[in-house]
């Protein structure tokens, strides 16, 4: 079922860093009082800092007037949205039916193994965060993966982990 | 003599094989060399196995070159921009040079895909120039009302391509006969089954074409709103929508009075999706436009009656719309002349999987499944054995070898089981296993269900469980029965096609490779090889050079044999993770 990544318990505010709750604000102001502003301001409020805080869903209903059951109910059903810090770049592996059918699971073994990281992880520097996801799209380029906005087709599991490699290596320099 | 044009194909898929790369070398040497010729951009042409895609046009014609990466590109400025001298090796189309590969075109119809790879998206003079918008200024010059415009939709025997296979025009004269003082257009580009992708090649190569089909549906129906739920896994699709909106509002083309047309306002707006499968359902589609969970909900009311904010609404697919603007301009029965007796027109299909040229084609209906592999597809890669080819994604089946002299159309694919979908065509080869294949779908539509049904929400979940036993070898007797009686229940109490669709991957295997589930279940085998914990690895001591990668590797230590020793695995530790396999540069491990 698509609801799955409900947060056990609520997150300890000293794990994630604070976050300037005042960019939100122009955010809030171009949406306010129009239909169907909760997805697009969910969609905004991640834009800014990566993923939802906790205090930013607090924001939201103070000033929107919706409510909170109702912002967490759909941050929760749509895959887009996290609720939790991601890593600098985030790692999309293609798990569609014809990414699926040229062996890209055999790949994100290779790279989660190599991260260290399990399937929606975070590295511990927070450079990376891999995710599956379904279909980017390139199917005839199978096995595809995005790294941030890049996407890579006809990989293999050495050519993925050469391309994390060289950019954990641009960051440390 | 008339200016060189290097046109780079900068779809998604081009931009991935690294078309941006050589679309800077042509920039930089262009200018390095001050050379005069002009360097322009398009989207993608269907012949993905070729990317990077650039294409010559000089006073001899025009060439194709494909796999053009910054070192060719390199040389095609020498030789042929410079000397005038075409590269046959790497031509891939032309009228001077036959290539190998010009199969992929032959048989082909290029209707929704008409503009896709010959124009650049990004200017709207280039649109115009191919008939773009003239089928909307067709209607206003002629006067010609919304019920005639309904009444050549209808003729032209056009169906939704985004699934349903609806009759395109009746919908339009529903929505059109509900009377209301507000009504919208929707157009679906959410795009969720999982191994197509022509709806995001046409929003990036052809995004005016979505625009005007959006028009010339408000003006039918009498909308004066339409909105685009784009998946936001395509941002490229996004950039290029928002550049079509720009120019097509500075036009006058969006907006008050449109065309001449007293009284006929309508402009678009677009939504990115937030990664939901589900929300490609209409009504849960309407649901997350109205920014609340993606849960479809009960027709009737049809979106036509009741749908965004409770208004008349209208839903097509991209492909279904942009086929609009050709009928209108062309005459519906240009459209109806081709195709089959139910099934007119022409559809466009995502070829990827095993075969050696993926890509997008678009195909008269009634072709048989078989010539588009072969003929337009070239085969399987590797030539491999042909097993199945997957079509209609989550919601679909698998159609076998042996029936695929099946033609495609609506009737006669869901005859064998499966459905004609959206056109996604997964190819696959004798390594490919059904019941892994089955196990696959499972899980996404497991995973995708909103979880409102409770069929749906728990029975994809013990489908799933029984099938990943099977595939590692905990089957049982009973499970084929058991996933029988699931999937009957499941299509009979699901709300909304997800579910009522969800089992057809596994009935579809069940019916035609039933011999593989029960290998699988009785001699805990997996015929295609495919299935890791059914395997047994062994090591051939011909091969092995005993460079000790394979023991390094084992996560189990199940390999014993030092330097320059020829290895030996322990089967009663081995837990066929398969990083031996992986590991060996040798070839020296062997699967059965
Ligand atoms: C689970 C599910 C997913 C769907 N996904 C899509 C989709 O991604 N794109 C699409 O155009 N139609 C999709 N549909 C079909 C739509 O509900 C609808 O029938 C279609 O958009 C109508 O347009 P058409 O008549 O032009 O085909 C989906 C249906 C279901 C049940
Ligand atoms: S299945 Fe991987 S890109 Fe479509």
């Amino acid at each position: 079922m698509r609801i799955k990544r409900i947060v056990p318990a609520p997150p300890l505010q000293d794990v994630f860093p604070s976050v300037d709750l005042s960019q939100m604000d122009a955010l809030i102001a171009r949406y306010k009082g129009k239909k169907g502003k909760l997805i697009p301001l969910l969609q905004g409020t991640q834009a800014l800092f990566g993923y939802i805080p906790r205090e930013a869903f607090l924001k939201l209903n103070r000033e929107t007037g919706l409510s909170l059951s109702e912002l967490y109910g759909v941050a929760t059903f749509y895959a887009q949205f996290r609720l939790t810090p991601s890593g600098k770049h985030i790692i999309k592996m293609c798990h569609g039916t014809a990414c699926h059918v040229q062996n890209v699971t055999a790949i994100t073994d290779e790279l989660l193994d190599f991260l260290e990281v399990k399937d929606g992880g975070t590295t511990a520097d927070g450079l990376f965060t891999v995710e599956t996801v379904a279909c980017l799209g390139c199917c005839s380029l199978a096995p595809v993966m995005m790294v941030d906005e890049e996407t890579h087709g006809k990989l293999t599991p050495k050519e993925a982990v050469k391309i994390i490699k060289e950019i954990r290596r641009n960051e440390i320099q | 003599m008339k200016k060189t044009k290097v046109i780079v194909g900068l779809g998604s898929c081009g931009i991935a094989a690294g078309a941006g790369k050589t679309y800077q070398e042509f920039d930089r040497i262009r200018k390095a060399d001050r050379l005069d010729f002009e360097l322009r951009k398009t989207s993608c042409v269907g012949m993905c196995f070729r990317e990077p895609l650039v294409e010559i046009i000089d006073d001899s014609g025009s060439y194709l070159y494909g796999q053009v990466d910054p070192s060719k590109a390199d040389e095609i400025i020498e030789k042929h921009i410079k000397n005038f001298s075409p590269i046959p090796e790497y031509i891939v189309q032309s009228e001077k040079y036959p290539s190998a590969d010009e199969s992929f075109f032959e048989g082909q119809v290029k209707i929704a895909l008409r503009n896709c790879g010959y124009m650049d998206p990004e200017n709207i003079e280039e649109y115009e120039a191919r008939s773009g918008y003239a089928a909307i200024r067709k209607i206003a010059g002629n006067h010609l009302s919304p019920e005639t415009v309904i009444q050549m939709v209808i003729d032209s025997g056009l169906r939704g391509r985004g699934g349903g296979g609806f009759q395109t025009g009746l919908k339009w004269k529903f929505a059109r006969n509900y009377d209301a003082p507000q009504k919208y257009v929707i157009c679906n580009a959410d795009e969720g089954d999982p191994g197509a992708f022509m709806d995001r090649s046409i929003l990036e190569g052809d995004p005016h074409s979505v625009l005007e089909g959006m028009i010339l549906c408000g003006y039918s129906i009498g909308a004066s709103e339409g909105y685009i739920y784009c998946r936001a896994e395509y941002p490229l699709a996004i950039k290029r929508l928002n550049i079509a909106l720009d120019q097509a509002r500075t036009k006058g083309y969006l907006g008050k009075d449109l065309f001449g047309i007293r009284g006929f306002h309508f402009d678009i707006r677009i939504k990115e999706g937030a990664g939901a499968f589900v929300c490609g359902e209409e009504t849960a589609l309407i649901a997350s436009i109205e920014g609340r969970r993606g849960m479809p909900r009960r027709r009737p009311p049809f979106p036509a009656q009741s749908g965004l904010w409770k208004s008349p609404t209208n839903i097509n697919n991209v492909e279904t719309l942009v086929n609009i603007p050709w009928i209108i301009f062309n005459g519906p029965e240009a459209y109806a002349r081709l195709g089959t007796e139910k099934s007119k027109g022409t559809k466009v299909f995502a070829l990827t999987g095993k075969i050696k040229h993926g890509g997008l084609v678009e195909v008269p209906m009634g072709i048989t499944i078989k010539d588009i592999i072969y003929k337009l597809g070239g085969g399987i890669q590797g030539d491999k054995k042909f097993k199945a080819v997957q079509l209609g994604g989550p919601s679909g089946g698998c159609v076998p070898e042996y029936l695929s002299h099946t033609i495609v159309d609506y009737d006669s694919v869901t005859a064998t089981g499966a459905i004609m979908g959206s056109g996604g065509m997964v190819v696959m080869d004798e390594t490919t296993c059904v019941v892994d294949i089955a196990r696959f779908f499972l899980d996404f539509t497991q995973k995708e269900s909103c979880g409102k049904c409770t069929f749906c929400r728990i029975g994809t979940k013990r489908m799933l469980e029984i099938l990943t036993r099977i595939t590692e070898g905990e089957g049982q007797e009973g499970d084929i029965e058991l996933l029988e009686e699931l999937a009957q229940n499941i299509k009979d109490s699901s709300l909304c096609g997800l579910g009522q669709t969800a089992p057809n991957p596994v009935l579809t295997t069940l019916k035609y490779f039933r011999d593989e589930y029960e290998a699988h279940i009785r001699d805990k085998k997996c015929p295609a090889l495919s299935c890791k914990k059914l395997l047994t690895y062994q090591v051939d001591p011909e091969k092995c050079t005993g460079c000790m990668s394979c023991t390094k590797g084992c996560p189990v230590d199940a390999i014993e044999g030092g330097k320059r020793e020829t290895h030996f695995i322990h089967q009663d530790i081995c837990i066929q993770c398969g990083v031996c396999f992986t590991r060996c540069k040798f070839g020296a491990i062997q699967i059965s």
